[in-house]
């Protein structure tokens, strides 16, 4: 059996789980399932672009990184486009949500969060056609490491990107005052008011974060794929399962999930049809949602 | 100026028929509080069963069953709503975000499957030659609207009244007292559990229904037709019109296909030829602000007001 | 001598025109354990919440050291001096018990967390035993202690405490009001929710029955568990119900 769908698949899964990081963040501080995360990802990565374009008509055409796809301007593009996504979904907060939240029911906010990722995802197919668009033209040699699995440099420096990314997370959330005081919030938001912690902080630093990760997500489907209006959409639910999977405010659990739907999704693409893809995180959410809903590592809701 | 009638009869029929869907989306959302993201997918659903029962064989696609269009039409009801139950069965005991997800992942594996079963479903290429009502009529398009028009009519009138029944009933009443008050739920126990699931398959069955008798009205069907957008615009339309009133479901669906067909008038009218897609996507830009701004501003819709809250 | 906490006149109550606290007026003295008793429904839980900023107040003052914090949100009471231990769910279950401390000590400045929290740690050596533990793991009367020395560890002016007994066995409520006393010894002022009146009176210096939402009776806690007046407040109000 080809083995090279494992590679694929712990790819795909690691941007997944990224993604997923960002819908468990908002859901176990804001209690809402945002709707409009996919749709962050896909405006990272066209926001990128937009920058790199400008970069690019500013200094011409500079080399790439060693074997990469890319070069320094595109690294950044991402960090400027991070943090124009985590500046644009707290403006989306200020603007739609927050409001929502203060008036009561939560699933308001969910079914705004539809509505925003309608519009979002509308304005960038209005601006930018449908037409798919890519960093660069350049094509990569995949490489071959054992197994019959063959890699490009691009996919192993996402790899690590992530592999970089998932683990500030994790340090940030255990070991920072703001990582803790997001943690202690997400298990009861009363006591944390009367501790000392300042909700509204706590809000902002969600949404900067989800954003930034968000975008990263999507700038790295980019690379690797191709950057669509509806890149964003086609995640939406494979990083839903995944965050469920994974158990609702485990970041951990949301990376291990992303691979586990990644991987699964591989395995579908190998065993049963390239087309029969999105199905494999349906069955996978279904699953979840029947045996045990709290996932691998949620704790039973409150 | 009998064109004008005749074109007149068409928009009122499609805005009818999304009516019947939006009636749908009323029993789920207005009456017992259940967000439903995968409504195009439940229609989609009804579509279908009806369009393979009663179509007459096809190459390379299962067909030949040659229902009558009316049974067509029951069958559609009877596996959409055993659909929305089993949806609801799975996930009412959860959070009600799970409900959303989770109609969302089946619009998303429905579009997966009217796309790739070839063998059940046509494929990309879709259903085609789904028996009319009056076909005879065809030759003579205004008659042939109104004709129509009279069909969908009699049919949003049913099920409006059947509606209005449901929610005047005993059953309707403890349907609007789990909405209202979550811990009233939470004592029912098991019971409550299941008023939801009913709620939520009979607001299924009637978007099965809608599906039928647009694929019936059209005579033509195929995966492009249920689309995210489509979900979308009927949310729009029974916020707009007034969550928990049938009467302001209806209302409010004319008004925003109004808005929405006169507003892709307007930019066809306007743009230029190479910008027709795009400006397509500025009419759904626009409706997703509205459906924000009403939520902001004016939750309770328009045409509705029998809820206070 | 100025009250170090001056309630006047508070109404408050989770709904508008749905009061539950109905103009009460109490006050503590430095170094004071002052106790509010009353029967079910009389609104003790709201009036502590209500000054700690958790239940919307409509009218009235609460005077902090002389300053005016009736309007101060919840998350910045610990700052002025205010620091509120309620009556469930009172720690965080998921965090460790030492991240319970330092989540609290964000208020501090970032040199004096670490020193602060051993110093909670000498004076409850058992929760510094399990500081590794999740806080939810722990028994009833220890996670008390943890509820408590999180609230101490940002050396607050005055202490309120909601029916920090219930539900405690014996033993433990022993402990905890033992530990209350002491502090009290060090100088703080505490303002003290309960039920099992006899304890509280017993370490209390003055007290007052609160009866629908108001103060009905003030006196030195040690004179009141006598008096037949508060006895008929707290058995004939609950006879009339």
């Amino acid at each position: 059996m080809n083995l090279q769908f494992i590679a694929d698949g712990l790819i795909s899964g690691s941007l997944i789980g990224l993604g997923a990081i960002g819908v468990t963040l908002t859901y176990s501080i804001l209690r809402f399932s945002n709707f409009a995360h996919g749709d962050l990802m896909a405006w990272g990565a066209y926001a990128a672009l937009t920058v790199l374009g400008a970069i690019s008509a500013l200094l011409g055409t500079v080399a790439p990184i060693g074997m990469l796809s890319f070069g320094w301007p595109l690294v950044v593009a991402a960090l400027v486009a991070m943090a124009l996504v985590g500046g644009m979904a707290l403006l989306l907060d200020w603007v739609l949500f927050a409001r929502l939240r203060a008036k009561g029911q939560s699933i308001i906010v969910v079914m705004a969060s539809f509505g925003a990722s309608m519009a979002l995802r509308s304005l960038l197919e209005f601006s930018f056609t449908s037409k798919p668009e890519y960093f660069s033209r350049a094509i990569q040699m995949a490489l071959p490491v054992g197994f019959g699995i063959r890699v490009t440099p691009d996919q192993v420096a996402m790899l690590l990107v992530t592999l970089v990314l998932v683990t500030s997370m994790h340090l940030f959330m255990s070991r920072s005052q703001t990582g803790r005081e997001m943690r202690a919030y997400s298990q009861n938001p009363a006591l944390a008011r009367v501790v000392g912690i300042d909700v509204a902080r706590i809000v902002r630093a969600t949404w900067l974060i989800g954003g930034a990760l968000a975008c990263a997500a999507g700038i790295m489907v980019g690379v690797l794929v191709q950057i669509r209006p509806l890149m964003g959409l086609d995640m939406l639910l494979p990083m839903f399962a995944a965050a469920i999977l994974g158990g609702i405010g485990s970041i951990p659990g949301a990376v291990l999930a992303g691979l586990i739907i990644g991987l699964s999704e591989a395995a579908a693409v190998q065993l049963i049809g390239a087309e029969w893809r999105a199905g494999a995180a349906f069955v996978i959410l279904m699953a979840v949602l029947l045996i045990r809903p709290a996932g691998l590592f949620g704790v039973s809701e409150r | 100026m009998i064109d004008l009638l005749g074109y007149a009869a068409f928009f009122l029929s499609t805005a009818l028929i999304l009516g019947i869907i939006t009636l749908g989306l009323n029993l789920q959302w207005g009456l017992t509080g259940l967000f439903n993201v995968g409504i195009a997918g439940f229609v989609a659903i009804g579509a279908y069963t009806s369009a393979i029962l009663t179509t007459p064989e096809a190459a390379d696609r299962v067909g030949g069953f040659g229902w009558p269009i009316l049974a067509g039409w029951v069958a559609a009801m009877a596996i959409t709503g055993l659909a929305a139950g089993l949806t609801g069965f799975a996930t009412l005991r959860l959070k009600s975000d799970y409900l959303a997800i989770t109609t969302f992942g089946v619009a998303v594996v429905v579009q997966l499957v009217t796309l790739n079963a070839q063998g059940l479903t046509g494929g990309p290429f879709g259903v085609a030659f789904i028996p009319r009502p009056f076909a005879s009529l065809a030759e003579t398009p205004v008659a042939f609207n109104f004709a129509n028009l009279a069909v969908v009519a009699a049919v949003t009138l049913v099920v409006y009244l059947a509606l209005e029944h449901l929610s005047r009933s005993p059953w309707g009443r403890v349907l609007r007292a789990l909405r209202e008050d979550e811990r009233a739920a939470i004592s029912l126990g098991k019971s409550a559990k299941s008023y939801r699931i009913q709620a939520f398959a009979i607001g299924g069955a009637v978007m099965g229904l809608a599906g039928a008798v647009q694929a019936h009205f059209i005579g033509f069907i195929a995966p492009n037709n249920y689309l995210p957008t489509l979900t979308f615009q009927i949310w729009a339309m029974l916020m707009v019109g007034g969550a928990g009133s049938n009467r302001g479901a209806l209302l409010g669906t004319i008004v925003v296909w109004a808005i929405w067909v006169g507003a892709g008038a307007f930019s066809s009218a306007l743009a230029p030829t190479d910008w027709q897609a795009r400006t397509a996507a500025l009419q759904i830009v626009a409706i997703g602000v509205m459906l924000c701004v009403i939520l902001l501003v004016r939750p309770n819709g328009f045409f509705g007001g029998r809820r206070r809250k | 001598m100025t009250p170090i906490l001056d309630v006047r006149g508070l109404v408050a109550g989770y709904e508008p025109g749905l009061n539950i606290v109905r103009g009460a007026s109490i006050h503590a003295n430095e170094a004071e354990i002052v106790v509010v008793l009353g029967p079910n429904g009389a609104g003790k839980s709201s009036l502590i919440k209500a000054i700690a900023g958790l239940v919307p107040v409509s009218a009235g003052q609460v005077l902090l050291d002389g300053q005016d914090i009736t309007a101060t949100p919840a998350h910045l009471m610990v700052r002025k001096g205010l620091a509120f231990v309620p009556q469930t769910e009172n720690i965080f279950p998921l965090l460790t018990v030492e991240e319970n401390l330092r989540v609290a000590g964000g208020v501090l400045a970032r040199s004096e967390v670490s020193p602060r929290i051993g110093e909670m740690f000498s004076m409850f050596p058992d929760l510094a035993r399990q500081r590794r533990l999740a806080a939810g793991s722990l028994s009833g009367g220890q996670r008390q202690m943890l509820a408590v020395a999180r609230a101490l560890i940002v050396r607050p002016r005055v202490l309120m405490l909601d029916e920090p007994s219930a539900g405690l066995s014996p033993k433990f409520v022993e402990m905890v009001f033992a530990q209350l006393s002491q502090i009290r010894r060090a100088g703080l002022t505490i303002v003290l929710v309960e039920q099992n009146a006899k304890a509280a009176l017993a370490i209390g210096d003055r007290a007052y029955v609160l009866v629908e939402g108001r103060e009905a009776h003030e006196g030195v806690a040690r004179s009141l568990w006598d008096d037949p007046v508060v006895a008929e407040l707290y058995l004939g109000h609950r006879r009339a119900s």
